[in-house]
């Protein structure tokens, strides 16, 4: 994924200016950015190439940002940032629920939007633990491969990150503050739509019934648990 | 509002019209009572006195100048009509009962033995002693009598007239006269009383109809106190009331037109406010982007243009801040600020909101483990590192934290030990925009830090206040309650 802290980076903003200075901000970190101004550019690119992450504005003319993020989600596991206007909560809700992974909110800082983009592109460490086992669920830490009765389950970073993070103690409740520092790496006030939409999205891919979920459960009050299966 | 301690219009209106009611009467009823009965007594007392006068004529001449008692006792019996009682007196004599005689049909009382002189009031006898017939009426054993004395006159000829030195007096009976006197006063009363219960009942009519509407605009004017502009009253005839009723709901009107202008005013500022926010946000972005960029290339940059980066790389963040408080502050104003909330242990917040801003080893904490709270962790942060930040700032050290709680509110107390707030300037500090001074400089934040820490409270239902420690320094708290919503984010 990353090499040597470089990661190449895809760019998605219709505005030229802050198209721009983005750009600048990131290559000043590093980064090999492609940035675009529009989602047509931005999928036409990602068939021809293969970036680490993509940061997504979500006002684009053409298809929007949601659209966006639902194709690339649909092709690809690539972890999605999003742009998003402060206070917009019914977008933050909506893109998370497209697929994103996490989001900033405009006017963007740099370095957020670099801790972002370093957070979830961290490699996941590969233990060499046995492949675990948890009724029909099957995780394999080491390939990092999750299989459901032997079907090898599709999940995005953020997700299998989740379900790392969960299954590694079962039984064991975990709050939304917790997780969101130890799979977002946000701080402690980070915001636990995170946590819930990305719960939402992994239980559709993992249980027989999202509305009575057996893997990932939550604990009213608290936060959310694997198990018991 | 509040209403006067004096008596209400009701009571003013039927004490009136009662008061009213008992004079006419008390005057038409006395006046015609006093009257009648004067006339009815006068003629009662005319005819008895002529009925002695003219019975007496039948006793002359005297048969001797000096009688004895049996012969006084036939002049008694002569000027009676069997009804009344009479004496004849001379000098000490007094004349004897006649004996047989049935006593007279009065009501109900014991049979009277003649008359007694002693009921006969001294004044009548002198004045007949002097040669005067004269009459005084007298209430004897709780009946009222008439006593009519008359001297006998010795009449000759070629001599004036002369007392015999008998005199005879009659007792006549009033009781019929009083029962019909007492008629008059019993109708009197009646009428009276049935007139007053008349008076009460029009009184009555003539409050509802003044009181209902009264009431009615009391209440509308109330409502309307309250803000219910749209209050208006029925209007129903066209006497003064309805006046009143059509010029409050005219007012109410125009009230409720430039109520709404208003409100239209600053929902337009205030959405102003939001879009310039909005729109001002996109270039600010782009801004924002590249002040890192320039900031870390401003140590490589030759003077002045390296000061210049730096400066504007600084402001660029400011205004940021400024930005976002402003699109923030907009969202509470347009209703649209959600909570988001969770289970949060209150300690471990509070730590977090010092830690994550470096402030761990300047304030001094005391947090009681284990109380927990169902509020948006990242709004009560938004509100504590407003509050220990100005304290760190404006106050003077130590800064210190205070956690409290019962069943159904946690209390975060932050202070500082400085010399604490103009008392002028305490209930202004969360206004928005508001500087202690006019000619303070710019500081440090938007200006709009507190009142989004008051509005982040208020989405809470709980309170944020501010007052200053009696031993110096400023005091806010901020009142939760433990359970603000009852939503499960998960």
């Amino acid at each position: 994924m990353i090499l040597g802290g470089v990661s190449r980076v895809l760019l998605i903003e219709d505005d030229p200016a802050v198209r721009e200075g983005l750009e600048l901000a990131l290559s000043q970190h590093g980064h090999r950015v492609r940035a675009v101004e529009s989602g047509e550019q931005g999928l036409d690119w990602l068939r021809s190439d293969l970036p680490d992450v993509v940061v997504l504005d979500l006002m684009l003319p053409g298809i929007d940002g949601f659209e966006v993020c639902r194709r690339i989600r649909a092709a690809r596991e690539i972890p999605i940032i999003m742009l998003t206007a402060r206070g917009d909560d019914l977008d933050v809700v909506a893109g998370l629920e497209a697929g994103a992974d996490d989001y900033v909110v405009k006017p963007v800082q740099p370095r957020v939007l670099e801790a972002r983009i370093r957070a979830v592109l961290r490699r996941i460490g590969r233990d060499q633990a046995e492949l675990e086992r948890h009724a029909d669920l099957t995780i394999d830490r080491a390939g990092l491969v999750v299989a459901k009765r032997g079907v090898p389950v599709s999940l995005a970073p953020t997700e299998l990150r989740l379900l790392l993070e969960l299954s590694g103690t079962p039984g064991r409740v975990h709050s939304r503050q917790q997780l969101l520092e130890s799979v977002w790496e946000h701080g402690y006030f980070g915001d636990s739509r995170l946590v819930d939409a990305c719960v939402q999205r992994l239980r559709a891919k993992i249980e027989d019934d999202s509305a009575a979920p057996v893997y990932v459960q939550t604990v009213r009050g608290f936060g959310y648990r694997f198990g018991p299966v | 509002m509040a209403s006067r301690p004096s008596p209400g219009l009701r009571a003013r209106l039927l004490s009136s019209f009662a008061l009213l009611c008992v004079v006419t009467a008390a005057a038409v009823a006395g006046a015609g009572y006093v009257e009648a009965r004067n006339a009815i007594l006068q003629r009662a007392q005319d005819a008895a006195v002529q009925a002695v006068r003219s019975r007496l004529e039948a006793v002359f001449p005297l048969r001797n100048p000096a009688p004895d008692a049996a012969e006084l006792g036939e002049i008694a019996h002569a000027v009676t009509d069997g009804s009344d009682d009479a004496v004849a007196v001379y000098h000490e004599t007094r004349s004897l009962d006649v004996p047989g005689r049935p006593c007279p049909p009065l009501g109900g009382r014991p049979c009277r033995p003649g008359l007694d002189p002693g009921m006969i009031p001294q004044g009548l006898r002198r004045e007949v002693a002097g040669g005067n017939i004269a009459w005084q009426r007298v209430v004897w054993q709780g009946e009222p009598v008439l006593i009519i004395g008359t001297p006998l006159l010795i009449v000759e000829r070629d001599r004036p007239a002369r007392a015999s030195g008998i005199e005879v007096y009659v007792a006549h009976s009033l009781l019929p006269e009083k029962r019909s006197i007492d008629l008059l006063a019993a109708r009197a009363w009646l009428i009276g009383g049935a007139a007053l219960a008349f008076a009460v009942v029009l009184a009555l009519l003539a409050t509802r109809s003044v009181l209902g509407p009264v009431r009615e605009l009391g209440r509308a004017a109330r409502l309307l106190g309250q803000g219910e502009l749209r209050t208006r009253i029925a209007v129903r005839g066209s006497d003064e009331l309805a006046d009143v009723a059509r010029t409050f709901n005219d007012t109410a009107a125009e009230l409720e037109r430039h109520v709404e202008k208003l409100r239209a005013m600053e929902a337009d500022a205030r959405r102003f406010v939001a879009d310039v926010s909005h729109e001002l946000r996109t270039p600010l972005a782009a801004l924002a982007a590249v002040a890192d960029v320039l900031d870390e290339e401003a140590a490589r940059l030759p003077e002045p243009a390296g000061r210049a980066a730096r400066l504007v790389s600084q402001e660029t963040l400011n205004l940021t801040a400024l930005v976002n408080d402003l699109i923030e502050i907009s969202r509470f104003d347009s209703g649209v600020a959600a909570l988001a909330p969770n289970e949060v242990d209150m300690a471990e917040l509070v730590r977090a909101t010092l830690r994550a801003r470096g402030w761990s080893e300047q304030v001094q904490v005391e947090l009681p483990p284990g109380v927990t709270a169902w509020l948006d962790p990242r709004r009560v942060d938004v509100i504590l590192a407003n509050l220990v930040g100005n304290a760190l700032r404006h106050g003077e050290p130590p800064v210190s934290v205070g956690l409290r709680s019962d069943s159904h509110w946690i209390s975060i107390e932050v202070r500082d030990h400085g010399p604490g707030l103009d008392e002028a300037v305490l209930p202004h500090v969360f206004d928005r925009f508001y500087k202690a001074s006019a000619t303070r400089a710019r500081s440090e934040g938007s200006g709009l830090g507190l009142a989004i820490a008051r509005e982040n409270a208020r989405l809470h239902r709980g309170e944020l206040t501010v007052a200053n420690a009696p031993d110096g320094g400023a005091v806010f708290t901020l009142r939760l309650p433990r359970r603000a919503h009852d939503l499960d984010g998960g």
